[in-house]
């Protein structure tokens, strides 16, 4: 690892709660990896309110794109944490 | 001509949460103006207030609303679901999507949420700024929220004229029913308690300086210097009543009757202001005489100039004296594109339960020639009701409201 630490699921649970708030019936606390973000009735929108909340945190730059086209959690932590390493390993 | 009843109310009103509580304490007289909390007046002119008490939008509202929704967006948007739960059309009812539109009246759109956002933007730079500024700040954005949340897909828009544009929301919705829509949820809620919408609503020089709640907004009173801003309004369903009487809506409240609207001349030019007009269109468009109106909710200005130049409308139209006119916004302050909706509420309970509500604090001017109930609720056999509303910059507009039967 760089300088930049890791986005965890713990992570994004919060920024997401903060960012967008949370459904009644969703259970973000449960076994999310791998579950639709529109199943957990996060649009388009809250998907960039969340990326643009995680560049602020974490200091890094995301493309659009590559947040809303996410479509799970697992995605998406998988692209942050990808943008993390180019940026240590540039 | 189809006819259009209201079926369904929810109010937010700075003197009572949901329609029975601001009915009973509007009946009793209770004022719900203060010195504003929702932040610190001090260094302004004007520190005086009407907040909706009491609400708690975590209580009545989904999670993933509430960092997209401006205070005033969540008043509307729960004030439209009692609405809705009233009419029984919580789930849409028998309608299609596209038979049900929203059309409300806004005047600031949400500037708390925008003032955050603004101050993000200059202290911080604009990745601060959030997402939902997109739409969160924006006129249209109760119409959007209640359209997404409830499913109607029918003809919907936004009408921006002040505190009129309560009544043309009202007018609005009815063309569009006229036009084919079976229910639109219309009126409006409104609130911009926040330093920045006060700083515009001080711009204006129409606000009360007063310090004393009791004696801060006192229309048709030689005392009157001002008014006192509010939060909240009312969202009423109204529906086409054949489609009503079809599926046997729970409650009726009354026909929306008539409707007119007038634009005053150019200040400076000499001639009659529009609101008499607008009463004579609104009463013509009802098919009444003037004698037919059993009781007239006031703009009420709350300037000398303004009071009296409703006042002259209303005995031009009227006779002196020759109607019993009423201002429970003297409870709530001036709700702008809320208050005249919270009116024709106010209309219809009256209405309802044959009592004319109260005007709070006023010692009528003798030299206005009104009939204003004071001080208690004056008990009249009501069917028909007319409610008036002025925006500022010229908007003159008149709603005639007539019991079911």
């Amino acid at each position: 690892m760089g300088d930049h630490e890791e986005l965890t699921l713990p992570d994004l649970r919060r920024i997401l709660r903060e960012a967008a708030g949370v459904n009644e019936g969703t259970d973000l606390d449960g076994e999310i990896l791998d579950l639709d973000f529109e199943d957990l009735g996060y649009d388009s929108l809250a998907l960039l309110e969340t990326g643009a909340r995680i560049e602020r945190e974490y200091g890094v730059r995301l493309e659009d794109d590559a947040i809303t086209s996410a479509r799970t959690p697992r995605a998406l932590l998988t692209v942050v944490n990808l943008t993390f390493t180019d940026i240590d390993a540039a | 001509m189809t006819r259009i009843w209201v079926t369904g109310l929810g109010v937010t009103a700075p003197n009572g949460l949901g329609t029975d509580d601001y009915w009973a304490a509007t009946l009793a007289g209770r004022s719900g103006l203060g010195r504003i909390t929702r932040f610190d007046p001090a260094r302004y002119p004007a520190q005086l207030a009407g907040e909706v008490p009491g609400f708690d939008a975590r209580r009545h509202l989904p999670g993933r609303l509430i960092p997209q929704t401006d205070h005033m967006t969540r008043l509307a948007l729960v004030a439209a679901d009692w609405a809705l739960a009233e009419a029984g059309l919580a789930g849409g009812g028998p309608y299609g999507e596209y038979e049900m539109g929203v059309v409300t009246a806004a005047s600031s759109g949400g500037f708390e949420f925008g003032q955050r956002e603004l101050q993000n933007l200059w202290s911080k730079g604009g990745r601060h700024v959030s997402a939902y500024q997109s739409f969160a700040w924006f006129y249209a954005v109760n119409t959007g929220q209640i359209s997404i949340r409830n499913g109607m897909r029918g003809p919907s828009g936004v009408v921006v004229a002040d505190q009129a544009g309560g009544l043309d929301a009202l007018a609005q919705a009815r063309r569009q029913i006229r036009r084919g829509a079976r229910v639109i949820v219309s009126g409006g809620v409104d609130g911009s308690l926040c330093p920045w919408g006060w700083a515009a609503q001080l711009s204006t020089g129409a606000l009360s300086t007063g310090d004393d709640p009791a004696t801060a907004y006192l229309p048709f009173d030689r005392r009157a210097a001002g008014y006192v801003p509010g939060e909240g309004g009312a969202v009423l369903v109204l529906e086409d009543a054949e489609s009503a009487a079809r599926r046997d809506a729970p409650v009726r409240y009354g026909e929306v009757a008539g409707y007119g609207a007038t634009f005053d001349p150019p200040p400076g030019s000499g001639r009659e202001p529009g609101l008499r007009r607008a009463i004579e269109i609104a009463l013509a468009d009802a098919g009444t005489a003037a004698a037919g109106i059993d009781v007239v909710f006031a703009d009420a200005a709350g300037l000398a100039g303004p009071d009296r130049a409703e006042a002259a409308a209303l005995a031009a139209v009227f006779g002196p004296g020759g109607v019993p006119v009423t201002v429970p916004k003297t409870m709530t302050g001036r709700l702008y594109s809320g208050g005249a909706p919270l009116d024709v509420a106010a209309a219809l309970l009256a209405l309802r339960d044959g009592l004319i509500p109260p005007t709070v604090n006023v010692v009528p001017d003798p030299a206005l020639g009104l009939d204003l109930v004071t001080g208690v609720p004056r008990p009249a056999p009501l069917k028909t009701a007319l409610v008036l509303a002025r925006g500022h910059g010229g908007f003159n507009s008149a709603l005639v409201v007539r019991a079911a039967g």
